[in-house]
């Protein structure tokens, strides 16, 4: 792709793109919950600011209507969402320090090579401008991933799932021009069906556990005695 | 390129060399005036920079007893790379002598060059502080090289040439592109700057507290001329990287040809992106708390990072396949 030659609408999206791979990172690395939050609501606005340009540059009239919906619910209802049940649970200040930060960022950068080198024969076909932003897409699906892999906290690990969420939804927007309407009326459903299990989830966790460090669903023994030793 | 070899090239070279020493100060000066004013304070004039270099010129040095020839040599060799490594920045025009002998590497090399020296002589004379110093610039500057270069890389790899001059006209010539990459590499270089100047985030400038001294605690057994050409040549560099990020990515108004009227519009264009780049730093110095030495390497992290990302998104969504 050549891109001084793309319409100024089109490198538009290239751009916003990226920045949304680079809220990946954000999220990947940021270890307090409540700025992880916001990285993610922002990340949210720019796959609707995606979804709006290439409505715009396309004349695709029914994205505008899915643009509205991503601002609405991934901007704007689901970080609010996440905001006031981290306040009920009293995890406002909470930070969760990475083990190892460099590494974690490394291997998510490796992912974002992995992808590139993955989707290379699907761009090879020059279908249209946006099949290398597919690339961006799968490498934020892979962080996603690899942020509920390495983080321990149930929210952070929610806010990984929500941004998997985000990748799909761009390379939905950005290789076909979106998904037919009912279809992304169901997955934005879904999704806000799942945001209030994950929050009932949050409660049930916490209650159990005491914590909504997941790694401590591990240590569960049999008796009482024996959890009460090896907690730290 | 051959054809600008010429001797009123090499003069117009050496104009805008000595352009570099001579402007330095005035941008310490007009940092300094921004941050009082911001402070509500009224704030030394301008030209005080000025002053301290006249007064520290005309001062006796002096110097320890345990000091080596390299603690006497160590300013004028930090002071000439740092000037050297400017003089292959476009400043006023890009068709420029120097822009073809010495590239970005070379520009590099040289700052590493001074660099090493700062440290040696930081560590010459034996005293805690100048060991400590030098080690902690080592550090920090071992994290920002890389950074530099990968930024720097990002840029070459758009235009096919590691020549600054080359990389400004490319830019030039295209008509107006969003480039992902090149919003990367600005925030990826724009931190190393921060840190590799000795600016607030990463070191104060004005501290003379053990903890935060960085730079200061490595020119802290010096004096009268040598002080002056070592506070000098920070100025140069912090300078150097303005005009390198004013001029890279904002290279509008830049002389492309040596015509006196396109020179005069190519200083005035440099003199208003860089009171603007210094009004910034002063507001960023001003809204910022200087961060624990241990949180530098994740801010030079977060650099590479960005330069990295420039990097990957160039090849990724600029070429393709």
């Amino acid at each position: 792709m050549n891109l001084p030659a793309l319409p100024l609408l089109q490198q538009l999206v290239v751009l916003l793109a990226a920045l949304v791979l680079f809220l990946s990172f954000v999220l990947l690395a940021q270890s307090r919950l409540v700025s992880a939050i916001h990285a993610f609501a922002w990340q949210g606005a720019l796959v609707a600011a995606v979804t709006a340009v290439v409505a715009l540059s396309g004349e695709v009239h029914h994205l505008y209507f899915s643009a509205g919906l991503t601002l609405l619910l991934k901007a704007l209802v689901i970080p609010a969402m996440l905001h006031r049940q981290v306040r009920r649970l009293e995890l406002e200040r909470h930070t969760e320090a990475l083990q190892r930060p460099t590494l974690a960022i490394m291997a998510a950068v490796g992912l974002v090579i992995f992808s590139s080198w993955l989707v290379l024969p699907m761009v090879a076909e020059e279908l249209a401008f946006t099949r290398s932003i597919l690339a961006i897409s799968l490498a934020v699906v892979l962080i996603g991933f690899l942020m509920m892999v390495v983080r321990h906290q149930a929210v952070a690990q929610v806010l990984g799932f929500m941004s998997i969420e985000n990748g799909l939804f761009l390379a939905a927007v950005s290789a076909t021009g979106g998904m037919p309407l009912i279809v992304e009326l169901g997955v934005a459903f879904d999704v806000l069906v799942a945001m209030v299990l994950f929050g009932v989830f949050f409660f049930q966790i916490r209650e159990s556990i005491d914590s909504l460090d997941v790694d401590r669903l591990n240590r569960l023994s049999e008796t009482a005695e024996m959890a009460g030793e090896e907690r730290p | 390129m051959a054809d600008i070899l010429t001797p009123s090239a090499w003069l117009l070279a050496v104009v805008q060399a000595l352009l570099f020493p001579a402007l330095a100060p005035l941008l310490v000066g007009w940092v300094r005036k921004v941050k009082a004013r911001l402070q509500n304070r009224r704030g030394a004039s301008v030209l005080q920079p000025y002053r301290e270099l006249r007064k520290l010129l005309f001062k006796e040095a002096r110097v320890a007893h345990t000091a080596s020839p390299l603690f006497r040599a160590a300013p004028s060799v930090v002071f000439v790379a740092t000037w050297l490594a400017a003089a292959t920045v476009p400043l006023l025009t890009i068709d420029l002598p120097t822009a073809v002998v010495a590239d970005i590497i070379v520009l590099a090399g040289l700052l590493a060059l001074a660099r090493v020296f700062l440290a040696l002589a930081g560590m010459d004379v034996g005293t805690a502080f100048g060991g400590m110093g030098a080690s902690r610039e080592m550090m920090i500057s071992a994290l920002a090289e890389p950074a530099m270069l990968m930024a720097v890389f990002t840029l070459a790899m758009t235009a096919h040439s590691t020549n600054l001059g080359s990389v400004i006209a490319h830019h030039l010539g295209d008509a107006f592109v969003l480039r992902p990459s090149y919003l990367f590499a600005f925030a990826g270089l724009t931190l190393v700057a921060l840190a590799e100047t000795g600016r607030i985030p990463v070191d104060n400038p004005t501290t003379h507290l053990e903890l935060t001294m960085v730079h200061e605690a490595m020119v802290l057994e010096y004096s009268g001329r040598h002080l002056a050409l070592m506070e000098w040549a920070a100025q140069i560099k912090l300078l150097l990287y303005g005009v390198l990020v004013a001029n890279i990515f904002f290279p509008w108004g830049i002389a492309t040809d040596p015509a006196p009227l396109s020179l005069a519009i190519g200083l005035g264009a440099i003199l208003l992106k860089l009171a603007v780049l210094g009004a910034a730093l002063a507001v960023a110095e001003t809204v910022l708390a200087k961060m624990r030495l241990f949180r530098v390497p994740a801010f030079l992290n977060l650099a590479l990072l960005l330069a990295l990302l420039g990097l990957l998104s160039h090849v990724i969504l600029e070429v393709g396949a």
